[in-house]
């Protein structure tokens, strides 16, 4: 039973943001790459201002998964950082999502070679 | 013929229009479904690999679901998932992966280099500028509310 | 007497014949409503080809191949191969014309080019300098998403404005000499018309202003009625710009509810999801050289006007917010 509300929980939290973003793709005809600039933003803000842990504390992967997670991570890494010292304050945000810029890059780059873009189906 | 002003109006009155109920309701479905499926990775490295932490496994998981964003651009199918999702599709970690691999297959045959290196980040490039900013600008301003108390 | 009617139309008074045509259709032109009257339709985008642009090359080359064939003659006996596309530096038309010992013409109007090269082709047929003159058009979804929108990996969701960008190409003959053909009688030149619209997608609300100043003015200076002709044929203003040229064209006093029609909207069944219809600069050249000339030729229509439409942006162009200027050319064509 507690695993299904969990899943519950995940599926409404991660739902809502992708929500939002849909709200707004349909009021304000924003593309792809302003809409995950605008997520990322909110995850650094909502992490910067220790609003992130509740709403992590209660969607877990709903959270983590969207692109608000990213931002949170990004955040969460230049707060530790600041504890240590200035340098790590600049450079610890980056090292916290270093896993998910790998992959993408490497990734990006292996598809790119193996696989060709087709024309888009009706 | 009409002035720009009128012209304006009678387009914005008679556009058609997205259907909004039926976008929303799909982006909370796919975009929920993308998250449970992150979460029951989770569960599986928590069970699989107990010697990681919470951090390790949540990196893993977002390497995981980086990876199939990949895979399914790269097999062409990540594109159908997005134009029924919309929102759904973009705002998991896989839409980001989407929005760099999608790029870097569309330019390969303009190479290795100039083609795919170049080309990767024209659609992301602004997710990774604006997240490295925002991250020394969250460093800086603890730092030095840090030093001040 | 002077040629010119007006204040933008130009008659054609000798003779000049559209003499043969030739298409290639895409695989998803293939499905739509027209499929049987198209030369040769592809199973798939690519045709063996290693990118789009290489594909869009070969379309190209082998429609100017096929129109020479049907004809019976050579390329030698061409004056002049003049066309153009919707890629940066129109390097379809350009590539595939090297193939040819033919004088080049490249011309540039984005979706309208076709109506452009009908347009001076006639005159200079009319004019006595060419006899043997191919126009030929072409686009290619791949090659023209990939310039003006984004990746075609990317998952983003259709504007319920978009169009979609016709893969095929069509290609005419004008001669002076011919039999029963469909002729060139007159063209109107249209000017550039923009009403600020700005959204990029909503090509058909860029273009219809332009398309009913160019109709109006034709049937001013023509000094005639919409009903002259059995249609009145857009190129590619889709199902909402179609509407929007009538209603634009009823606040001039003109009602063309019972001859207008768009190639963009015709080329695709209802159940093919093309939102608005089909756009691009092959989409008017595929749909006359194939529907409109063979029913032409069975007599199914004697007098038609087309009117290829234009919209003129780039993707530098739309970043920069100018809103986005329309061009539309008519051109009659009679048996």
């Amino acid at each position: 039973m507690e695993i299904f509300l969990l899943y519950l929980r995940v599926f409404a939290t991660g739902g809502t943001f992708c929500l939002i973003g849909q709200i707004l793709i349909n009021k304000t005809k924003m593309n792809t790459a302003r809409i995950l600039v605008l997520f990322l933003s909110i995850g650094v803000i909502l992490e910067a201002t220790g609003l992130w842990m509740y709403v992590e504390g209660f969607g877990a992967s709903g959270a983590t998964i969207p692109i608000v997670g990213f931002g949170a991570s990004l955040a969460r890494g230049a707060i530790n950082g600041a504890k240590i010292g200035i340098l790590p304050a600049l450079t610890m945000g980056l090292e916290s999502v270093a896993g998910g810029l790998t992959a993408v890059i490497v990734f990006g780059l292996f598809f790119g070679l193996v696989s060709r873009s087709r024309t888009k189906k009706m | 013929m009409m002035n720009k002003e009128e012209y304006k109006k009678h387009v914005s009155k008679t556009c058609p229009k997205t259907k909004e109920w039926r976008t929303m309701l799909l982006a909370f479905i796919v975009g929920g479904t993308i998250c449970m499926i992150g979460e029951g990775f989770r569960d599986l490295y928590t069970e699989v690999i107990p010697k990681f932490n919470s951090t390790q496994v949540t990196s893993l998981v977002t390497i995981t679901m980086i990876f199939f964003g990949s895979l399914f651009t790269g097999l062409g199918l990540y594109d159908k998932l997005g134009r029924y999702a919309g929102a759904g599709s973009v705002i998991p970690i896989t839409g980001f992966a989407n929005s760099v691999v999608s790029p870097a297959v569309e330019f390969n045959r303009e190479g290795l280099f100039y083609g795919v290196m170049s080309n990767m980040f024209v659609v992301a490039g602004p997710i990774i500028v604006s997240g490295v900013v925002w991250s020394v600008l969250v460093g800086l301003i603890y730092f030095i509310v840090g030093v001040a108390v | 007497m002077s040629k010119k009617r007006g204040k933008q139309t130009y008659v054609i008074d000798t003779d000049v014949f559209i003499k043969n045509t030739a298409t290639i259709a895409g695989p998803l032109e293939g499905k739509g409503n027209f499929a049987e009257y198209y030369d040769e339709v592809l199973e798939n985008d690519s045709w063996g080809c290693k990118s789009y642009e290489k594909t869009e090359i070969k379309m190209r080359k082998n429609v100017i191949d096929n129109l020479i064939r049907k004809e019976g003659i050579t390329e030698y006996d061409l004056d002049c191969i003049m066309g153009g596309d919707l890629l940066n530096q129109i390097v379809p038309t350009a590539f595939s014309a090297r193939e040819f010992e033919v004088p080049y013409l490249g011309m540039y109007e984005a979706c309208s080019t076709f109506g452009e090269c009908l347009a001076v082709g006639a005159m200079l047929v009319d004019g006595g300098f060419m006899t043997n003159l191919l126009c030929s058009t072409s686009s290619h979804n791949g090659t023209a998403e990939r310039q003006y929108r984004l990746p075609l990996e990317l998952g983003s969701q259709p504007s319920p404005v978009c169009q979609w960008t016709v893969t095929g190409t069509g290609a005419v003959l004008l001669t002076n000499t011919g039999d029963k053909q469909p002729k060139i009688k007159s063209v109107t030149i249209g000017k550039i018309v923009d009403l600020g619209i700005i959204d990029p997608s909503n090509m058909g609300a860029a273009m219809a202003p332009a398309a009913t100043d160019t109709i109006v003015t034709h049937l001013r200076d023509m000094d005639r009625k919409p009903e002259y002709y059995d249609m009145i044929v857009t190129g590619d203003l889709g199902k909402y710009g179609r509407d929007l040229l009538h209603f634009l064209a009823k606040e001039e006093g003109y009602e063309l509810a019972n001859v207008l029609n768009d190639c963009g909207s015709m080329i695709y069944t209802d159940k093919q999801r093309a939102t608005q219809g089909g756009s691009g600069a092959g989409c008017s050249s595929l749909v006359f050289s194939s529907y409109f000339y063979k029913e032409m030729l069975k007599g199914n229509f004697r007098k038609i006007l087309l009117v290829p439409t234009g919209a003129l942006l780039s993707k530098i162009s739309s970043l920069q917010g100018e809103s986005i200027p329309g061009v539309a050319h008519a051109i009659d064509i009679e048996l």
